[in-house]
């Protein structure tokens, strides 16, 4: 019993929680804020990739597939540190969380890019031309016939590269955004226990919990259904 | 181009620090490679136990699957350096970042060979008991050699998505490629230090992205004009 006594006393002690709870609860809006402004970037600017890339003409092309390769083979961090802490060398100061938003958003729109190309190419190239036929712009044959059919083709990428994102999202501690993370960390050098790290991880597996239930049910169906 | 070339590109300060760098980056492939080992061979085994079906193991290896694939993985590895300590569990940053990394691996390869396993359809299963086989001899010879090309490409993205997170392991000052390049920049007042970094974890991870990239085209969804 003292054993478990110690380990509530140190990692579940009620009073520090009850004095941190304001910085933690803090910390958590500001994870989500930084989560909801970036998912929709990220999302809008990998559908543009995937939308030019879908026209086909080689050099964009060309250039499209360098862009995604190179932001993608970087680690995010290594990303935002370059921007955040390299670029003020060369006179462009950004905030932190501008500079979060940037990196996240180059990282992963790449990501995004990939997903939606594999989709688009995935719809047969007549439905292309029907709708063409039809009399839609090559335009609204992309947003009205094409993709609709793609994103259900490649949902379960799309849901588990944003579940990704938003857990990347607490990189952003280690530029001293005070989002969810570097509150508990903030909150451990006032209480001297890791309450605040149990909390923040509890925090962490409550909000994204169901998501990733629901993202490892698609990928596990994607797989069944593809043999 | 004078403060740019000064800036990162510096010559006197990239030769001053290259084996300091380059020290860090082989700390980088010794993580990754032994992320991707604990990963890989945990997910395995944990796939083949769940296969047995037996409830109390079934529920404990969901746990640890959910509790790892949900949380961020610079919180789990902030958790094990930061927190464990109060239960005398005192890890070194190579032990935090490759525990923490691997675990995540382990969780996303166990989802992806257990849902690979019940991939192979039943009709293999009822096919080598007809023949006499047992089920341990079912299970290693006939159906997972088919359950682990289904998911080879798969666990290829995830593997080179995790072994990027090897850069998380600064947070706890590990000394891998991305803190080595952050202490040389405090210290020389200059980022080219961060170049020289940036540039090798591309020499690291580009050949990687475009592997992937080529298992994703002939293993994702096919593209219409190949069907």
């Amino acid at each position: 019993m003292d054993a478990l006594k110690l380990f509530l006393d140190n990692f579940a002690d009620w009073d520090s929680l009850v004095r941190i709870w304001p910085l933690l609860w803090q910390g958590l809006q500001l994870t989500v804020l930084l989560a909801v402004v970036t998912v929709p970037i990220a999302v809008a600017a990998g559908l543009l990739i995937a939308v030019v890339y879908s026209f086909h003409h080689k050099w964009t092309n060309v250039a499209l597939l360098v862009w995604i390769d190179l932001f993608r083979s970087f680690p995010v961090l290594v990303l935002l540190i370059l921007i955040f802490y390299g670029l003020p060398f060369l006179g462009v100061k950004l905030p932190s969380f501008a500079a979060c938003v940037l990196a996240l958003v180059l990282n992963y729109s790449g990501y995004y890019g990939e997903i939606f190309r594999a989709g688009i190419e995935s719809v047969p190239l007549g439905q292309r031309e029907a709708a063409l036929a039809m009399g839609l712009r090559p335009l609204q044959a992309i947003f009205l016939v094409i993709l609709p059919q793609a994103i259900s083709r490649v949902l379960a990428p799309l849901a588990s590269n944003s579940l990704e994102l938003v857990k990347t999202t607490s990189i952003a501690a280690l530029v001293a955004l005070p989002e969810l993370l570097r509150s508990a960390r903030v909150a451990q050098e006032q209480t001297y226990n890791p309450t605040p790290l149990t909390a923040a991880a509890i925090l962490f597996f409550v909000l994204l919990w169901p998501f990733a239930r629901w993202v490892a049910k698609l990928e596990r169906d994607m797989i069944v259904r593809r043999q | 181009m004078g403060p740019l070339l000064d800036n990162f590109f510096n010559p006197q300060i990239l030769a001053q620090y290259w084996p300091s760098i380059l020290g860090g980056f082989w700390l980088t492939i010794e993580v990754a490679l032994l992320t991707i080992a604990m990963g890989v061979v945990t997910g395995l085994v944990l796939a083949i136990v769940r296969a047995l079906k037996w409830r109390p193991a079934d529920i404990a290896i969901t746990v640890f699957v959910d509790i790892f694939r949900t949380l961020p993985q610079l919180v789990i590895i902030v958790f094990l350096y930061f927190a464990l300590p109060y239960a005398d569990i005192q890890l070194s940053p190579f032990a935090a970042t490759t525990l923490a990394l691997g675990a995540v691996l382990a969780a996303f390869a166990t989802e992806i060979f257990w849902a690979a396993i019940q991939a192979v359809p039943q009709g293999q299963w009822d096919a080598a008991r007809s023949l006499g086989l047992g089920f341990f001899r079912i299970l290693f010879l006939v159906v997972l050699p088919q359950a682990i090309r289904i998911a080879v490409p798969l666990l290829t993205n995830r593997a080179i998505a995790i072994t990027k997170g090897t850069a998380l392991g600064t947070a706890v000052s590990l000394p891998e490629l991305l803190g080595r390049a952050q202490s040389a920049m405090a210290i020389a007042a200059n980022p080219s230090p961060l170049t020289l970094a940036a540039a090798l974890y591309l020499v690291f991870f580009v050949p990687l992205v475009i592997a992937s990239r080529w298992i994703e085209r002939t293993s994702g969804p096919a593209p219409a004009h190949r069907r």
